[in-house]
């Protein structure tokens, strides 16, 4: 129906009055919807427009009930770059992100692609399990893989409880790659056998070339997974400002700065920034991986 | 002859397999199994972190259930947040995708903006809402105020403060918004010029054509919804402390839940009991409710016939 509005000037014989009506339903129909759309936006973008907007506001006008600032303080950014342990905060960040990352990514695709392609018993339950172990809220054991930690390796005040984890496979990356791998037809497979491919060198030469966008799908995930991590750093770092990361810092940032909106929106925008970045050079992997969780097996 | 290399085969297949699921069995062993045991055995035990741990038998399940005053509460907002938070989610990414599928000017524009905010840090995305809803200043009151309309306290009151978290909630659709999307675009085109053949309405051709053919994903995302709901720790841990000015240097003490145990759910229990008040028994109490409440869901994603995830060979 609404293609109607693309070509509308082709029509060679004289609209008839039924016609008519339909064009204009049409193009009252795309009103309505692209209206409807603008206001959609509006609610997905003001909250950043406002949120931005205050982050350069003077220190008193940040207290007021004013929309827009009088004057752009800029110098707020470099405040906040300057505020002890920022820096600190961001590497460590940067530290956990890509280990983790790369850990998670190199340990997860052996187990995804066995559980995609090899045929042997308890593949079912060993995949359910994965389902379970990725469902799990992580406070549910959270207390003995506390004191294995802490008590019996004493490693809290760092991030290694964190990362070292990550070389053991992670269940949602698993998950999704196996999902991913599920799609790549047997006959390649046995193809690479066929011409004398370990199964080793099968993954490495023929499948993991096959399976960039899932690769790609599975670490931004996991970067995003280590970046976004609250729960982990509040554990595991937070005796040790030394080792804190950035989302769990911003609070603290807050707590020093409780007046300050400004800062605190200026901080804001600089832990959320890096991963609207990421995301506008890698969207196409990332909606590819949304998608795929979402689809059946 | 043929037995005995067809028993080495299987070995050799069976060692194969296993060395490729070597990490994940390590890691299902130790970061899973063991300490999953491990949860079941500290709930029967009194440990503080400094004597040795002593069986106490079920006290530490019945301190949880009647003398810890947040545990109920938190099971209420709990229930609150899967009847109000996930219905409006899964209709509201329901909505957005609709309206995804219809835009025809301007698509990748729309949809990046209607995804953009799914991906904001999750204490970054709260902070920003404790600033925006903020009762005295924040700029959504204003814009309220400004209309004529009534100006609720947000996260400073107990009435508002899960509405509010809803409507961080709802921002956040993207993820719900790409699957409905994507189911939406499965539909097959037919079904609908049928449909309209029969002279069927919109409503009718939603109600009898899209609905029918989305009903797994629909499903997918209720149940989905529900496990993360008792996932939900950092929005409504975050939200608490801004609202209350409450923010903690290393080792201060938060009493979560501000305002009046409104934003309490179980995850922040566990980490009340075993890391504010060293009680790691009944820590695990609550973490064994966690577990049994998400596993019991995690199941009905599974059911082998009609499962959402199909675990199985085709």
């Amino acid at each position: 129906m609404t293609q109607v509005l693309d070509k509308p000037l082709e029509l060679k014989a004289p609209p008839s009055p039924a016609e008519r009506t339909a064009h204009r339903r049409a193009l009252l129909e795309w009103i309505a919807i692209h209206s409807l759309g603008i206001a959609a936006a509006l609610f997905f973008t003001l909250p950043f427009v406002f949120v931005f907007l205050t982050s350069l506001m003077s220190d008193t006008q940040a207290l007021s009930r004013d929309l827009i600032p009088h004057t752009w303080e800029w110098a707020n950014y470099r405040k906040v770059f300057d505020t002890p342990g920022f820096l600190t905060w961001w590497r460590n960040t940067l530290f956990y992100a890509f280990l983790g990352t790369a850990l998670t990514v190199v340990s997860s695709i052996p187990v995804a692609y066995a559980l995609a392609k090899f045929r042997f018993r308890g593949r079912n339950l060993a995949l359910m399990l994965v389902i379970s172990m990725m469902m799990l809220p992580p406070q549910v054991i959270i207390i003995p893989m506390y004191l294995f930690w802490a008590k019996q390796l004493d490693l809290s005040g760092t991030l290694w409880p964190l990362i070292i984890p990550m070389a053991f496979g992670d269940a949602f990356s698993i998950f999704l790659l196996r999902q991913f791998l599920t799609t790549i037809p047997d006959e390649y497979l046995d193809a690479a056998r066929v011409d004398g491919c370990g199964d080793l060198r099968t993954l490495l030469k023929v499948v993991l070339p096959m399976a960039k966008p899932g690769i790609a799908a599975v670490a931004l995930f996991q970067f995003f997974y280590a970046w976004n991590d609250y729960f982990g750093p509040q554990i595991y770092a937070s005796e040790n400002p030394g080792a804190w990361t950035l989302s769990y810092g911003l609070e603290s940032f807050k707590g020093a700065h409780h007046t300050d909106w400004n800062l605190t929106m200026a901080a804001t925008v600089l832990v959320m920034a890096p991963v609207i970045l990421v995301f506008f050079f890698a969207q196409k992997a990332f909606v590819e991986g949304v998608t795929l969780t979402g689809v059946k097996g | 002859m043929s037995t005995h290399t067809l028993r080495a085969k299987h070995r050799r297949s069976a060692l194969r397999t296993l060395a490729f699921l070597s990490p994940w069995l390590i890691g299902f062993s130790v970061f899973f199994a063991y300490p999953l045991l491990s949860t079941v055995y500290f709930s029967f035990m009194h440990y503080d972190g400094f004597k040795p741990p002593a069986w106490t038998g079920t006290k530490n399940w019945t301190y949880v259930f009647e003398h810890y005053p947040f545990f109920w509460p938190a099971l209420r907002n709990t229930l609150w947040l899967v009847l109000v938070m996930v219905t409006l989610r899964v209709a509201f990414g329901l909505g957005v995708g609709l309206l995804i599928t219809k835009i025809k000017t301007g698509t990748g524009v729309f949809r990046t903006l209607f995804y953009l905010p799914y991906l904001a840090p999750p204490v970054a995305a709260t902070m920003a809402f404790a600033f925006l809803l903020n009762p005295g200043t924040g700029p959504v009151n204003e814009i309220l105020a400004k209309a004529g309309l009534p100006t609720p306290g947000w996260f400073n009151d107990p009435a508002w403060s899960k509405p509010a978290l809803t409507l961080l909630a709802l921002w956040g659709i993207g993820d719900l918004m790409v699957i409905f999307m994507a189911a939406l675009l499965d539909v097959p085109k037919e079904q609908y010029e049928a449909a309209e053949l029969d002279g069927a309405t919109p409503w009718q051709r939603f109600r009898y054509v899209t609905l029918p053919n989305i009903s797994p994903i629909v499903m997918f995302a209720i149940v989905t919804g529900v496990i993360q709901t008792m996932q939900y720790y950092t929005q409504p841990l975050i939200a608490g402390k801004v609202a209350s000015g409450v923010i903690q240097g290393a080792g201060t003490q938060f009493e979560p839940g501000y305002p009046d145990k409104s934003t309490l759910t179980l995850p922040q229990l566990v980490y009340n009991l075993g890391f504010q008040r060293f009680d790691y028994g009944s820590a695990c109490v609550v973490a064994l409710v966690l577990f049994a409440l998400s596993m019991a869901f995690t199941a009905l994603l599974m059911r082998r016939r009609g499962g959402l995830i199909q675990a199985g060979d085709r």
